[in-house]
Formats: structure tokens, C-alpha cells, sequence
């Protein structure tokens, strides 16, 4: 009986997998699946969001351009403030688009 | 007294006009150092595609120029770089607020982290009394 009642509870632990689901424009990908999200910059420890890194930025900027809300990413209220800022920047001195149609 | 301020200053050159990045540069700097401030870093970032169209031009060199001083030679920086036909465009961004406030962020973090463990025990040692339930109630 006990093994069982282990089994049960390691399926329990799937939904941990979810905090490596990258937040990309999942389109419909979990509107209503409660999806565990947590602020990756708070993982990584980032204090600091430079415009000049594209790489992350594009992270946060789906096909259309726009910049991914964070009840999609689940970054926290700091660090999308932070994010939004570095991608208006980087857009600003054309290393991201305004649009892309 | 006059703090420092930091400045981060990236500017795109005319990619037609390539041989020209290095002098171009090199006369930033040069009204930047005649203006009182320091160049901290100057970088080439290198030929990099736009995102979008600029004065027709689909490409462009990135330069970066780190510089500390009082933000009166960064006024004649951008007075020059906006009558250059060579720079396409450029930003200038304040960094050393923000660095400060990531500092402090770190420090913190590791004083916290410092501390973390002694904080542990104590709560297990608080949590001992409440649990003991050996005298029983003399009614």
C-alpha cells in the first residue's frame, strides 16, 4: 500500500517540469492548463537587463514583435519592468523590430 | 561634489563608410577626453543586420563607447553625432544608477546567504518546547 500511495505522489511532481517550459509565443499553449510559472531572471539571479543582449531579448519577443506579457512568461513585476525597457531600447537603436509583418 | 556619472553610448555607422569607423571613433573620443570625461571602453561591436530599415540602409557597424563624466561632454557628443551623415543612429543610456542598485542587490544577497543557516536552527530550536507535551495537564 505505501508504494502505491509513493507513486502516486512522484506523478504529482510532473508539473515541476513545467519551470523549464521556455516562455516562447506558445500560442494557446496554456490558457487554462495552470501552468506553474516562475520569473527566470529571479532563478538566474539577473540584477541587471542589458539592451545589448538580443539573444535574451528575442526571448520575450514573439513572431509579431510585441513583447510577451508576463502572465504568459511568468517573469515577475521587476524584472518585466526591467525587460520591457532593454527591448525598447534595443529596438530604438534597430537590433530588435517595432514590428514585423 | 560632483559624482561621475556613467554613460553607455552605442551608435551605428554607414556600413558603405567602413574604413571610417575607427577615425570616426577616434574623434568621439577625442571630443569626449577635450570635454573633461573618460573613456572607460570603446568597442567595436562589428557589422550587425537591422531590424528594420534605416535611411535606406539594411546593415550597419555598432559601436559602443562606455564613458564617465559630469554629462556635459555627452550634450557635444550628440551634437556631433547628430550632424554626422556617417552615424545612423545612436543611444545614450545612464548606467550607473542601475549598476549601483545591482550591486547593492548582490551585497544583500550574499549577506542574506551568510546569514540563512543560523536563522535554520534557531527555528528548529523554537519549535522543540511547543511540541513537548511530557507534563501532563495536574487537574
Amino acid at each position: 500500500m505505501s508504494t502505491n500511495y509513493e507513486d502516486r505522489s512522484r506523478g504529482g511532481y510532473d508539473h515541476d517540469d513545467d519551470q523549464d517550459r521556455r516562455p516562447m509565443g506558445g500560442r494557446g499553449g496554456g490558457r487554462r492548463m495552470h501552468r506553474r510559472r516562475v520569473c527566470r531572471f529571479c532563478i538566474d539571479k539577473v540584477d541587471l537587463i542589458d539592451f545589448k543582449d538580443v539573444r535574451l531579448l528575442q526571448n520575450y519577443l514573439p513572431e509579431r514583435g510585441k513583447i510577451l506579457p508576463r502572465r504568459i512568461s511568468g517573469t515577475c513585476a521587476t524584472h518585466q519592468r526591467m525587460l520591457a525597457e532593454a527591448i525598447k531600447r534595443a529596438r530604438n537603436i534597430a537590433l530588435l523590430p517595432y514590428t514585423t509583418d | 561634489m560632483e559624482t561621475k556619472r556613467q554613460y553607455e553610448v552605442v551608435f551605428i555607422v554607414d556600413p558603405t563608410a567602413d574604413d571610417e569607423v575607427s577615425k570616426l571613433t577616434e574623434s568621439f573620443t577625442q571630443i569626449i577626453t577635450d570635454q573633461g570625461g573618460v573613456i572607460v571602453k570603446a568597442e567595436t561591436m562589428g557589422k550587425h543586420k537591422l531590424a528594420y530599415e534605416i535611411l535606406h540602409h539594411k546593415d550597419g557597424t555598432f559601436v559602443l563607447l562606455e564613458i564617465e563624466g559630469s554629462g556635459r561632454e555627452i550634450a557635444e557628443l550628440e551634437r556631433r553625432m547628430r550632424v554626422n551623415d556617417r552615424v545612423l543612429r545612436y543611444i545614450t543610456v545612464r548606467v550607473d544608477e542601475d549598476r549601483r542598485r545591482a550591486d547593492k542587490l548582490k551585497e544583500r544577497r550574499a549577506r542574506k546567504a551568510a546569514k540563512r543557516p543560523e536563522r535554520a536552527h534557531g527555528g528548529h530550536a523554537r519549535r522543540g518546547p511547543a511540541m513537548d507535551f511530557s507534563e501532563p495537564k495536574a487537574d
